[in-house]
C-alpha cells in the first residue's frame, strides 16, 4: 500500500541552512547535506530544499550544493526558490534534484508549468502555493505569502494540475507559524477536487496535526520544518505512532 | 567491471551515477553504442514521457542497439516501460523486449502514484536479500499489468507488475537509487548478478 510521506523542509541561504537547528549529533549544523543524511536516515520519506539567497551567484551556488546533496542522499529530493525559467529547472535537474518546486514564477507565467512538464515530465513538476483567507475566501499570495493576489487557490490549483504540475505544495499562511495544525478543510478539498497529490505545509504543532491532515485534511504528505529541526518531534516516533493509529507511513 | 548509463537526454541520470559511487562502483554515462557494446553491466534509466523519450532513442539509434545487448540490462522506471512492446502513453511502439502493453492506471486513487509503496512477490537474484513488503520509491501514471516475466508486484488499486526479467533484461518501475539502503541493495544484486 502506498504510505503517507513525512517531509521536512530546509530553508538554504548560500549554500548554508539557514533556521537555527538542535542537532546534537551535528558537527555542523548548518551544513544542509550533514543534516539532510541525519533526516534520510531516520526514515524521512523525503526533503524539501528552499533556497531563500538573493545574491547573483545563487543559481552556481545552488547548483553546487544540489550535486553535493544528490551524492550523499539516497531517497528523493525537492528544490525551490527563485525558479523562474526552463533553463533554472533544467540546471537543477541536471545536478540531480528529484523534483524542482516553482511557485511565484508560475503565478506570473503559467506557461512556465506546462514547458517544465513537457520537456522533463509531471513528476519533477511541483507548483506550491502560498494562501491565506480574505474574507471567508482562500486567495493565492505571492513572495513568500507577503504579496496577495486575486486568485483562488481552488480554481488556481486545478489550473496548475491542467498545465501538468505532478504534486501541489499547499502552505496555508493562516496555519505557517502557528504550530495549531494543518489547513485541512482547504486540503480536503483540494484532494477531492483534483486527481494528484497534495502536501500539506503549514501549521505542524505536534503528532496529532499530522495525523488530523492524513484523515481529516486528505494529504498525501505532510512537510515541516521547525518541530523536526528543534527536534520537538522525532520522526521515527512520530511515524510509529501515525503507523499505530492506522495510518499508512513506511518505517 | 565497466557500468555504461545509457544517456540519451530523458531524466536525472546523476541519481544513479552517485548511487552506483555510493556502493564504490565507477560508472560511465554514455550514449556511445560502442561504449555501451562493450560494457560489464547497461543501466537504462528515463524519467519523463514516453513518446519524447522514444524519439531521443531513435535520434541515436540505440533503439535497435538495447535489444541486442547480451550483457546483463537494468531498466529503471520509464526505462523498464520503454522496453515493453507499447506505452499507451503517447501512443508509443516500444522496444519489444517484454511481450506486455503499458497502461494507464485507471482508479479512485491519486495519479501520477508518488510515494513508498511495498514490493512483493520477489523472484530471481535481483532481489537477493530484499526482505518481501520492502518500501521503494515509486513516481508513474502507467503500469505494467501481471505478466509471466514479473519478477515483484505491487499494488495500488491493483496488483500490479514492478519488476520483470526476461533472459539478460531486468526491468523495474521503481527508483532503487532514490530508496534508501534497500534500493542501493538492488542496484548492488544488479551489478553482482550471473546470467
Amino acid at each position: 500500500m502506498l504510505t503517507k510521506r513525512i517531509i521536512p523542509c530546509l530553508d538554504i541561504k548560500n549554500g548554508r541552512t539557514v533556521k537555527g537547528v538542535n542537532f546534537v549529533e551535528l558537527r555542523d549544523a548548518g551544513d544542509p547535506v550533514e543534516l539532510a543524511k541525519i533526516y534520510a536516515e531516520n526514515y524521512a520519506d523525503e526533503l524539501v530544499f528552499l533556497d531563500i539567497s538573493a545574491t547573483e551567484e545563487r543559481r552556481k551556488t545552488l547548483a553546487q550544493l544540489v550535486e553535493e546533496i544528490a551524492k550523499h542522499i539516497n531517497i528523493p529530493f525537492t528544490v525551490g526558490g527563485g525558479i523562474s525559467s526552463v533553463e533554472d529547472v533544467a540546471l537543477l535537474l541536471k545536478s540531480g534534484a528529484d523534483k524542482v518546486s516553482i511557485n511565484s514564477a508560475a503565478v506570473k507565467n503559467p506557461q512556465l508549468i506546462s514547458e517544465v512538464a513537457k520537456r522533463f515530465g509531471s513528476q519533477c513538476v511541483v507548483v506550491a502555493i502560498d494562501a491565506k483567507q480574505i474574507d471567508g475566501n482562500w486567495k493565492v499570495h505571492l513572495v513568500g505569502g507577503k504579496q496577495p493576489t486575486e486568485i483562488d487557490l481552488f480554481e488556481w490549483a486545478k489550473k496548475v494540475q491542467d498545465l501538468g504540475a505532478g504534486e501541489i505544495l499547499f502552505t496555508s499562511m493562516d496555519n505557517d507559524g502557528t504550530k495549531a495544525g494543518f489547513a485541512n478543510e482547504a486540503l480536503a478539498r483540494l484532494s477531492d477536487e483534483l486527481h494528484i497529490p497534495i502536501i500539506a505545509s503549514g501549521g505542524a504543532g505536534n503528532v496529532k496535526h499530522f495525523e488530523d491532515t492524513f484523515i481529516l485534511g486528505k494529504a498525501d504528505a505532510a512537510l515541516a520544518a521547525s518541530v523536526f529541526h528543534f527536534k520537538e518531534i522525532d520522526i521515527q516516533d512520530l511515524k510509529r505512532e501515525l503507523q499505530s493509529k492506522g495510518i499508512s507511513i513506511r518505517i | 567491471m565497466t557500468i555504461a548509463i545509457i544517456d540519451y537526454g530523458a531524466g536525472n541520470v546523476k541519481s544513479i551515477e552517485f548511487a552506483l559511487q555510493r556502493l564504490g562502483y565507477k560508472s560511465i554515462l554514455t550514449s556511445d553504442a560502442d561504449v555501451i557494446k562493450v560494457a560489464d553491466r547497461v543501466i537504462f534509466p528515463g524519467v519523463g514521457e514516453a513518446s519524447s523519450a522514444m524519439r531521443m532513442l531513435e535520434n541515436t539509434g540505440l533503439n535497435t542497439l538495447i535489444p541486442q545487448l547480451k550483457q546483463p540490462v537494468l531498466g529503471i522506471c520509464l526505462g523498464m516501460q520503454l522496453m515493453c512492446d507499447y506505452c499507451e502513453e503517447g501512443n508509443t511502439k516500444g522496444l519489444g523486449i517484454f511481450d506486455v502493453d503499458v497502461i494507464k492506471f485507471h482508479t479512485k486513487l491519486k495519479v501520477p502514484q508518488v510515494g513508498w509503496n511495498t514490493i512483493h512477490n520477489l523472484k530471481t537474484d535481483l532481489f537477493q536479500g530484499i526482505d518481501e513488503e520492502s518500501y521503494m520509491y515509486l513516481v508513474h501514471s502507467y503500469y505494467v499489468p501481471k505478466h509471466k516475466n514479473s519478477i515483484a508486484s505491487s499494488n495500488y488499486g491493483l496488483e500490479y507488475s514492478v519488476a520483470l526479467h526476461k533472459n539478460n533484461f531486468y526491468g523495474v518501475q521503481f527508483h532503487p537509487e532514490k530508496s534508501g539502503k534497500v534500493g542501493e541493495q538492488i542496484l548492488k544484486n544488479f551489478i553482482e548478478i550471473s546470467i
